[in-house]
């Protein structure tokens, strides 16, 4: 899996400048839309999509230098408060809109679309001194809702649980406290427990992962580096017990997987419209497989 | 002789300006955060604002315990500063000589412009990991780790400006003193500390005023988990700032939300808690100033 770059970049604004003497070589590219000269799109939210979306920037400007990409992170409820404040082109998100968001934009006059662009799973880890090494969907909302406060009790060593998340701003984290915490019931009312400790970034939970043998985090696969141990995820008592890769997330076999968007404001048009169908086209969905995330499209 | 008057007819009134406009800027900038911050007193019920639980994307704007994790952090960062600040200003102004004094006084400053996102990519990656395996603490990204990184980064201005006054008090106190047969220690603790008093207060009050405002580090280390702190104990659990929390989900909200709404009254808590400090010293240094007056008089 190709190291990604450190998320600590998503505090840096990373304009990818088109090469100006290019500027004047036709497309070569068939069925792409006239070129309008300097071209922008800017381009922003899920901090787990940023280095995807940032290869995918780098690659389309080879094929079309004219046009100028935009990255930023920041999480997904920051790119889509940009969408609805409009003042990005495209909102990367790690999760849906929230309806009370959708009523937010269209009352600011922006009506969000939605496109799925790729797929990922969310890896549980713990230190590679933790003998734990596979739980359920129950065991781990029972972890992080406060319940179990003990490693001894989930079969592991006498230590107490250190419960790491992302910030609240993070499409990982709404994902989590849905699908994990509240086993995707939309009834349930569960909650992180108020110790859970939030972290800024992707690069502070693997940083407490690899040195703390308390910890327990969860984060987009893309981000699973050496010195953390993945953790097998199972739906029910007694297995199976899968561990996250782009096959078992393709056979719906890993529990905790899902959907990233990417969201306009209204119809994508022109330049972004050409960007959009390009993400869903061939070579950009294998960067999507290279970057260690799973292809939208079979 | 009439330009003469003229420009300073005119730079007068310039300097006269300069002088009220700071005291502008703090009123329009409470006026700015009162008109952003005040809806959320109405939109969120009081008895939820002074509730325990903060998880602003479920309705639950409980401020305590940002309340409390600010004051907690600043409180242990106080106490790293104040006795390490004063005590190296002492050394630098009473007792090193002179060379020491040249090479000290410019090495703190340097200190003071450590960027604070630098101190704390050292805490988490190095000063964490230390605390939680010497203290034995389930994990390093504590309050206390805060606590100390702030306590560094406050240090210089304590120092500072402490030193400043320490070199300002006159020549002929100390002589006075030495000439009744104090010892030195005497001379520092007895008369030159306490003539300096005033402008050692005013370095513990900036200093402080730094450890309240700083964002970067604490967010980084200390955890963020928003957990009212119960006790000298909750020093050894993670907390979460209200420095941290307004930077960390500042970017996430949208114009004109309760969330929004709510962080700026954080922010305007914030201005209430740092002008109180402020305030504080200046009550002190006054009084002190007419007690020393009335002694040397």
């Amino acid at each position: 899996m190709a190291l990604p770059l450190s998320p600590i970049n998503r505090a840096l604004i990373v304009i990818l400048m088109a090469a100006w003497g290019t500027r004047c070589a036709p497309s070569t590219t068939a069925g792409t839309p006239p070129t309008t000269t300097g071209a922008i799109i800017v381009n922003k939210g899920s901090d787990t999509m940023v280095n995807l979306a940032l290869a995918w920037a780098e690659a389309y400007q080879e094929q079309r230098p004219d046009v100028q990409i935009s990255v930023t992170g920041g999480g997904s409820g920051t790119g889509i408060a940009a969408l609805i404040n409009g003042t990005v082109d495209i909102a990367n998100a790690s999760r849906q809109m929230k309806a009370d968001e959708i009523a937010e934009a269209e009352a600011n006059g922006v009506r969000p679309v939605e496109f799925v662009v790729a797929r990922d799973a969310i890896a549980i880890v713990v230190n590679p001194a933790n003998p734990v090494s596979q739980l359920t969907i129950d065991r781990l909302s029972d972890i992080y809702s406060g319940l179990i406060n003990n490693w001894a009790e989930l079969g592991g060593e006498d230590r107490p649980i250190v419960r790491l998340s992302r910030e609240t701003n993070s499409g990982t984290h709404v994902y989590f406290l849905e699908q994990v915490l509240r086993k995707g019931e939309s009834a349930d009312k569960t909650l992180f427990a108020p110790e859970t400790l939030l972290l800024p970034s992707s690069e502070g939970i693997s940083a407490e992962i690899r040195q703390n043998p308390n910890a327990i985090g969860y984060d987009g696969l893309g981000y699973v580096t050496e010195g953390m141990k993945v953790v097998a995820v199972g739906r029910i008592e007694g297995g199976p017990f899968v561990l996250p890769s782009a096959e078992t997330v393709d056979s719906l076999a890993y529990p905790i997987a899902r959907d990233l968007y990417m969201y306009t404001a209204g119809e994508p048009q022109g330049e972004v419209k050409a960007y959009l169908s390009w993400i869903l086209g061939r070579r950009a969905q294998e960067i999507v497989s290279e970057l260690g995330f799973v292809p939208a499209l079979p | 002789m009439k330009t003469g008057t003229w420009s300073e007819f005119i730079l007068t009134r310039l300097i006269k300006i300069a002088g009220y406009s700071a005291v502008l800027f703090v009123i329009l900038i409470f006026v700015f955060l009162l008109r952003e911050g005040g809806p959320g007193v109405l939109e969120v019920p009081l008895t939820t604002l002074f509730s325990a639980r903060w998880y602003p994307i479920e309705g639950f704007y409980g401020l305590l315990p940002l309340i409390g994790g600010t004051l907690l952090v600043t409180a242990g960062a106080a106490l790293v500063a104040v006795p390490l600040g004063v005590a190296t200003a002492v050394y630098i102004a009473e007792i090193a000589p002179r060379w020491a004094r040249e090479v000290l006084k410019p090495l703190v400053e340097v200190l003071g412009g450590l960027p604070s996102v630098l101190l704390g990519f050292l805490g988490i990656l190095i000063f964490a990991p230390l605390v939680r395996s010497v203290l034995d603490l389930p994990t390093g990204l504590t309050a206390f780790t805060g606590a100390v990184l702030l306590g560094a980064i406050s240090i210089p201005t304590v120092v500072s400006v402490a030193e400043d006054a320490l070199d300002s008090v006159p020549r002929t106190y100390r002589d006075a003193a030495l000439a009744l047969g104090a010892t030195e220690w005497q001379t520092i603790w007895r008369v030159t500390v306490p003539a300096a008093r005033s402008g050692i207060l005013t370095g513990i009050m900036l200093g402080i005023g730094r450890a309240i405002g700083e964002t970067m580090t604490v967010m980084m280390v200390t955890g963020n988990a928003p957990v009212l702190p119960k006790g000298l104990a909750a020093l050894f659990h993670p907390t979460r700032t209200m420095t941290a929390t307004i930077a960390a989900e500042m970017g996430e909200v949208a114009n004109g939300s309760t969330h929004y709404h709510v962080l700026f009254l954080i922010g305007a808590v914030l201005f209430l808690i740092s002008l109180a400090v402020n305030l504080a010293a200046a009550a002190v240094v006054f009084r002190q100033r007419k007690r020393a007056e009335r002694i040397l008089s």
